[in-house]
């Protein structure tokens, strides 16, 4: 591990570039002037990234594509017989490096929840498993929580810094960064000068201040029960969502939301296999080919989202909760759907039903 | 299966082509990598994923058993796209095999003991896996009776077999829903002839499979005669995608059908949530 580097604000951009050189670095960037709609983009000269604001979008993109392809395939004549008709499969290329620069300790939580699911078996997704290998993280110290967030409320914490390469803490006039893994440390002298003692002495200030903060009072406990005993509770789930537009937003800004599509795409004689993020939130998602669907109203889907991310994950994987409290869905709900609510709720009434 | 990428099918070539009813063909089919083929290994009830590439995947049961391996063979009722395009295949054309998925039926617990298949319309699929599975280890059961319906004789699948599953030692019951000119068999709904057949509950497996409203009458009558939740098996068909538990389609609560089923006991099924 190396030591600490200063970044002067306005160095970040070069700082930036010459990191880039190494390896391909993803910056959180705002799409229009007023600074709304901050994406995670592959970084170029003179972006300028924004880090004193929640992304809108997560970095899920750069280790679990939108679209992603699986295969392609081609149908072709058979060299020694040109009457048949052969299939020609090709997996895709691997992955290269990459660098997400400025992620909050949510946004890498996130990715916690589809380990679990990509990589632990029976059955291994490598594609998924070669970019998560393959990706580092910058970890933003994270002093921007607003009324949404509540990652403490769910084992995280805006100091967090579990699954960071580097650690990222903004100072007086610019940046702080130091490593946390073997693979970040080796990046941390290309990115400035060796912060001065006053330097390093605030930016440690600056995570004592901030590790002891907690940001969100939600309390978890217990939900796996009262999910079992409200489960039928038509009238409680209805008076939760009855606003709910089906949308699909709150899937899509999610950090630990992991279901995909696999359609097919040809023109031709090629053509290729994808998958692409699905919502549960859609109608269609479980509907079946004779029309019957198991989920058939907005009521039992959101019961099923909220059931997924506190009771069944954790059912299925000691404990764990799938959510990382980065409060996305919350912010970009179009209805204010809180799901911090709902769970608040769902305790209640199965205390009250006790 | 491709051990490093479980998206990934084998190729394989349709040896034949059945037609069964109007709208349900069989395949068979033989992965293109002979030693794959013959090293495949399977449990009766679990389940396959074809592709027409171009079009898509879709979940069907691999119905022939691992006990007769010239091919693997699978029946498909036209319902939707990709269906409809499987229908369209002939001999020697190419497809995509993801399979064996899913858990497939507990038939070392069944040993030693009396049998009884329920199944209706397609639903037989899954049951003529395990059916010829026991035939061909006939010893190791006891009395095996099956229940076998559908709306007329025209709707049923493997006619062209029923002979042998009687020589080899299956009590065969067929019904059809209604008369129909030179048919010499049952005539009546399944739950109906179940109650007449009253087959004891005494050491007993019962498997069914069939439309939804089948089942459920079927389970009343499954009830009458004694049956325990833990001595009916059926199997789920949720809406699958990948099948092999990573892209979350086919959850009820935390069990998911295409690692942890298709094949549930009533007993397992009451303790899920309940999304049927
Ligand atoms: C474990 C299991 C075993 C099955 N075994 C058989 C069988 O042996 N024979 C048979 O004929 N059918 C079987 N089915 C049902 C079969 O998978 C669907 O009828 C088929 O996927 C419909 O595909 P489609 O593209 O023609 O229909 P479309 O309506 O065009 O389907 C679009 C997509 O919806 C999904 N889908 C729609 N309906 C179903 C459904 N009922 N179950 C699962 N996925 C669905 C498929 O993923 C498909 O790609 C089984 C299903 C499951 C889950
Ligand atoms: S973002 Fe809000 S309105 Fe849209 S699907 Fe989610 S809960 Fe419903
Ligand atoms: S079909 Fe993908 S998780 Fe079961």
């Amino acid at each position: 591990m190396s030591g600490k580097v200063f970044i002067p604000q306005d160095k970040l951009a070069s700082a930036l570039e010459r990191l880039n050189e190494k390896v391909p670095v993803w910056v959180p960037v705002s799409q229009g002037a007023d600074r709304w709609g901050i994406d995670f983009k592959p970084f170029r000269a003179g972006m300028v990234p924004v880090m004193d604001r929640q992304s809108t979008a997560l970095p899920k993109e750069v280790i679990f594509p939108q679209v992603q392809t699986l295969m392609t395939f081609e149908y072709v004549k058979a060299p020694e017989d040109p009457g048949r008709v052969q299939l020609k499969l090709e997996e895709p290329p691997e992955a290269g490096n990459a660098l997400v620069f400025g992620a909050r300790p949510c946004d890498v939580r996130g990715f916690f929840t589809f380990d679990r699911v990509f990589t632990e078996g029976p059955f291994v997704d490598n594609q998924y498993k070669d970019r998560r290998e393959k990706t580092l993280f910058a970890v933003l110290l994270c002093r921007e929580a607003d009324e949404a967030c509540f990652c403490s409320s769910v084992g995280s914490g805006p100091a967090d810094t579990a699954g960071g390469d580097l650690w990222i803490t903004p100072v007086e006039g610019g940046y702080v960064v130091e490593g946390l893994s073997e693979r970040g440390g080796s990046y941390v002298q290309l990115l400035g000068d060796p912060a001065t003692e006053e330097q390093a002495a605030a930016a440690s200030r600056s995570q004592e201040e901030v590790s002891r903060q907690k940001v969100g009072s939600l309390d978890p406990s217990g939900v796996v029960q009262g999910q079992k005993d409200r489960f039928e509770d038509k009238d409680f789930w209805r008076s939760m969502v009855n606003q709910c537009l089906g949308c699909g937003v709150c899937t899509y800004v999610c950090p630990t939301c992991y279901c995909f599509n696999i359609t097919d795409e040809m023109r031709h004689s090629r053509g290729e296999r994808m998958r692409s993020w699905d919502s549960c939130m859609f109608a269609v998602y479980t509907q079946e080919a004779s029309g019957h669907n198991p989920r058939p109203t907005k009521l039992e889907r959101y019961r099923n989202r909220v059931g997924h991310k506190f009771s069944y994950f954790p059912e299925k994987y000691d404990g764990m909760i799938a959510c990382c409290g980065c409060g996305r869905c919350i912010r970009s709900c179009p209805v204010s759907i809180d799901i911090r609510k709902v769970v608040e709720n769902l305790k209640e009434r199965s205390h009250a039903c006790a | 299966m491709h051990a490093h990428n479980p998206y990934l099918p084998e190729l394989a070539t349709v040896q034949e082509v059945i037609g069964e009813t109007h709208n349900i063909c069989t395949l068979r089919v033989v992965l293109n990598d002979p030693e794959k083929m013959k090293n495949f290994q399977f449990t009766p009830g679990q389940v396959g994923q074809l592709s027409i590439f171009g079009v898509g995947e879709s979940t069907f049961v691999i119905n022939s058993p691992p006990t007769r391996m010239d091919y693997l063979q699978f029946s498909v009722m036209r319902v939707g796209e990709v269906t409809q395009r499987i229908h369209l295949l002939n001999a020697g054309d190419q497809i995509g095999v993801r399979a064996p998925l899913g858990n497939g039926f507990p038939f070392e617990e069944m040993k030693g003991k009396d049998i009884l298949f329920v199944g209706g319309g397609i639903g037989m699929a899954p049951l003529r896996t395990l059916l010829l599975f026991m035939l061909d280890n006939r010893q190791d059961y006891g009395d095996i009776t099956v229940i076998y319906g559908a709306r007329s004789p025209h709707d049923l699948c493997y006619s062209y077999e029923f002979d042998q599953w009687r020589s080899g030692g299956a009590n065969l019951v067929l019904t059809v829903d209604t008369e129909h000119p030179g048919w010499k068999e049952r005539v009546g709904f399944v739950p109906t002839v179940l109650k007449e057949e009253a087959p004891s509950a005494h050491n007993r497996v019962a498997i069914v499979c069939g439309p939804p409203i089948m089942i459920k009458f079927v389970l009343f009558g499954l009830k009458e005669l004694g049956f325990e939740d833990d001595q009916i098996i059926s199997t789920l068909e949720k809406r699958m995608k990948c099948g092999v538990g990573i892209c979350g389609r086919c959850n009820m609560g935390s069990t998911y059908v295409c690692l942890d089923g298709p094949v549930f006991t009533y007993s397992e099924l009451r303790e899920m949530v309940p999304e049927l």
